[in-house]
């Protein structure tokens, strides 16, 4: 019995997500009282930083022809890693890879799969995960009855700190058969940080009239190292890129931080944003309904209210905190 | 080219979320239910499209009971030649998969499209699951799909942009934002949906793997902390010292 975590990999690197991902499955194994090992696919400068997140060893499928992302060859690696560890539990991050490949790997070992968890199992009776449901306004409670259990973490939902520790890397070269995707082209959105890893983010609606006042919320999250986001009609517009709608139909996220500044907060926004830790709702309509969901609350106009706290945030960071 | 749609049921997005029977089922009363929004707006229509571009059908297939057939003929009328219902009330999407298998696997069919996820209880597994049964590739969280031949090209979101891929029929793909602009039925396809053929099959008798224990609802926030527009730099005080987030 042992846990394996897959860790995905973005330009050649171990991705943010894959370290929680990580974090998670050690701490499952501990609990276990079984070790974790990590599986890498494709090519990766900083494998071994697993280590530090609680890997004990590292399977690096690092053979060039691994470095397109085929859901079908990476399942594959998958299950011959699961083979070869003896793995009864597997972890992914529920990120665009964890989408791909785990409903594959749970199908592949006719394993019950709980996609979105937000926190560790409870094995206290069965084994129980607890995933989001309903866009974020419930959780559900799943029970997985197989011997064999598949897991995809939500990111941003445990403890992601390096406890150190090192592992050992080891080359793992399981015979595969054709590649069924090709990859044509990578187009880049941005290089910043994708919105769902965000841990802060900016987001304005329609309450900002149009596009050209943008400006001022750039500002307030390079000041607060934010992403930005906003609601719906704002990208239907095209006042803003559709990569940056958040909501029931757009990206669902859960920073720490969520600014919200001239949106209304309707149920379909609130959707995709209601699970951040703290939400921050500025309005200049006292009864918008945002604010029954909202930590800290300003009723202001937007264009005298962002402003200022670009100043504040520019002070606040001058003054070395 | 033969199409294969899989469309399920969903709570209207506007719908009251709460639980009965000890917090163990949905609490359906005064509950609208609707097409899940990605596979009618996006898996549904792109299919349609494709059809209308190279021939061919769009089939439609759901499991669930009976209950289920007003959405059913709510694909018909926006334009789905036949549905199929799988006579099976699913705990699971490893369930719903193998049931969908059983039935698609003699069919042919040169695509299988569903939606990203289902907007209640956001698996995002099934497409996958299919895939692998079926033993095809699959693209998720599809933005655009085109094809040429039997041969595809597919956008498909991934962190912090877009990746172009290329498959060969027959593929399974899950579809996100940007695929197809919703439609919406008109007179016409609503009167044609009541004569189309919705086919009912019994399941194969597939089991499920997981079960749900419980559902909890999210702890009520607390009031909200109001800062007077005049001081709003205390914000970022406050987010610093009490939230603790900056
Ligand atoms: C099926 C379905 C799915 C949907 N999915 C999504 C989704 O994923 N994401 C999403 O966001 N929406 C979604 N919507 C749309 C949603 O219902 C709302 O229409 C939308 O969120 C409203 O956007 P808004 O808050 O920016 O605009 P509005 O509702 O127009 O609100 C603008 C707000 O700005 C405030 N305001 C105006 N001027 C100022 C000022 N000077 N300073 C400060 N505040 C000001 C106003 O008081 C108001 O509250 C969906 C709708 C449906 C039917
Ligand atoms: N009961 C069902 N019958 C047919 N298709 C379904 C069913 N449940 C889910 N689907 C399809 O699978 C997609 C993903 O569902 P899920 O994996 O549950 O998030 C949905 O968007 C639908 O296209």
């Amino acid at each position: 019995m042992s846990v394996l975590i897959y860790a995905n990999t973005a330009n050649g690197k171990i991705h943010k997500s894959a370290f929680e991902a990580v974090a998670y499955g050690s701490k499952i194994a501990a609990d276990l009282g079984t070790n974790a090992t990590a599986i890498v696919i494709g090519a990766c400068s900083d494998a071994e930083s697993l280590g530090e997140f609680g890997a004990t060893k590292i399977l690096h499928a690092n053979d060039s022809k691994f470095n397109d992302f085929d859901p079908s060859i990476y399942t594959q690696v998958v299950v011959k890693g699961a083979e070869a560890e003896g793995a009864d539990v597997i972890i992914f991050s529920h990120d665009f890879s964890g989408k791909s490949i785990a409903p594959r790997v749970a199908a592949k070992l006719d394993a019950g799969l709980v996609s979105g968890a937000v926190d560790y199992p409870s094995t206290a009776n069965g084994f129980t995960v607890k995933k989001a449901v309903f866009s974020g306004k419930a959780f559900a409670n799943i029970t997985i009855n197989t011997d064999k259990k598949v897991i995809s973490l939500l990111p941003n939902s445990v403890d992601k700190s390096a406890k150190g520790g090192s592992a050992s890397v080891e080359t793992f070269s399981p015979e595969v058969g054709a590649a069924t995707v090709k990859v044509k082209e990578v187009i880049k959105e941005s290089a910043d940080l994708p919105l769902t890893e965000a841990e802060k983010v900016v987001s304005a609606g329609r309450g900002l009239k149009g596009p050209e006042n943008w400006g001022m919320i750039e500002d307030l999250a390079k000041e607060l190292g934010a992403a930005t986001a906003c609601s719906r009609p704002v990208a239907d517009m095209d006042w803003r890129p559709h990569h940056e709608h958040v909501g029931q139909t757009g990206v669902a996220i859960r920073p720490n931080l969520y600014i919200a500044v001239g949106i209304s907060g309707a149920i379909q926004h609130l959707a995709g944003v209601n699970q951040s830790k703290t939400i921050v709702v500025i309005n200049n309509d006292p009864e918008a309904p945002f604010f029954k969901s909202a930590n800290y609350g300003i009723v202001g106009d937007a264009f005298e209210v962002i402003p200022k706290l670009v100043e504040a945030a520019k002070a606040f960071n001058a003054s070395n905190h | 080219m033969k199409i294969l749609v899989c469309i399920s049921k969903a709570p209207d997005t506007t719908a009251k979320i709460a639980f009965t029977d000890n917090n163990t089922a949905f609490d359906t009363n005064g509950v609208q239910f609707i097409v899940n929004p990605y596979d009618e707006w996006y898996a549904l229509v792109r299919g349609l499209e494709l059809k209308e571009q190279n021939g061919g059908s769009v089939t439609v297939v759901n499991v669930g009971l009976a209950e289920n057939e007003p959405i059913i003929r709510k694909a018909l009328a926006i334009g789905a030649d036949e549905a199929v219902r799988i006579n099976v009330n699913p705990t699971d999407a490893l369930q719903t998969a193998k049931e969908i298998v059983a039935f698609a696997k003699a069919e042919g069919f040169d695509m299988v499209l569903l939606g990203k996820e289902t907007i209640d209880y956001n698996g995002s597994q099934l497409g996958g699951m299919i895939a692998e049964l079926m033993d095809m590739p699959y693209v998720s969280l599809a933005s655009k799909l085109e094809m040429e031949g039997t041969t595809a090209t597919i956008h498909r979101d991934i962190q912090g942009g877009t990746e172009v891929v290329e498959v060969t029929a027959p593929f399974v793909i899950s579809a996100a934002k940007g695929m197809a602009e919703a439609r919406i039925p008109n007179m016409r396809g609503i009167m044609a949906a009541r004569t189309k053929p919705l086919k009912v099959v019994e399941g194969s008798g597939a089991n499920a793997s997981t079960t749900i224990a419980n559902y909890e609802l999210p702890p009520a926030k607390g009031e909200c902390h109001y800062i007077d527009a005049d001081n709003a730099a205390e914000l970022i005080e406050l987010l610093h010292n009490e939230a603790k987030v900056i």
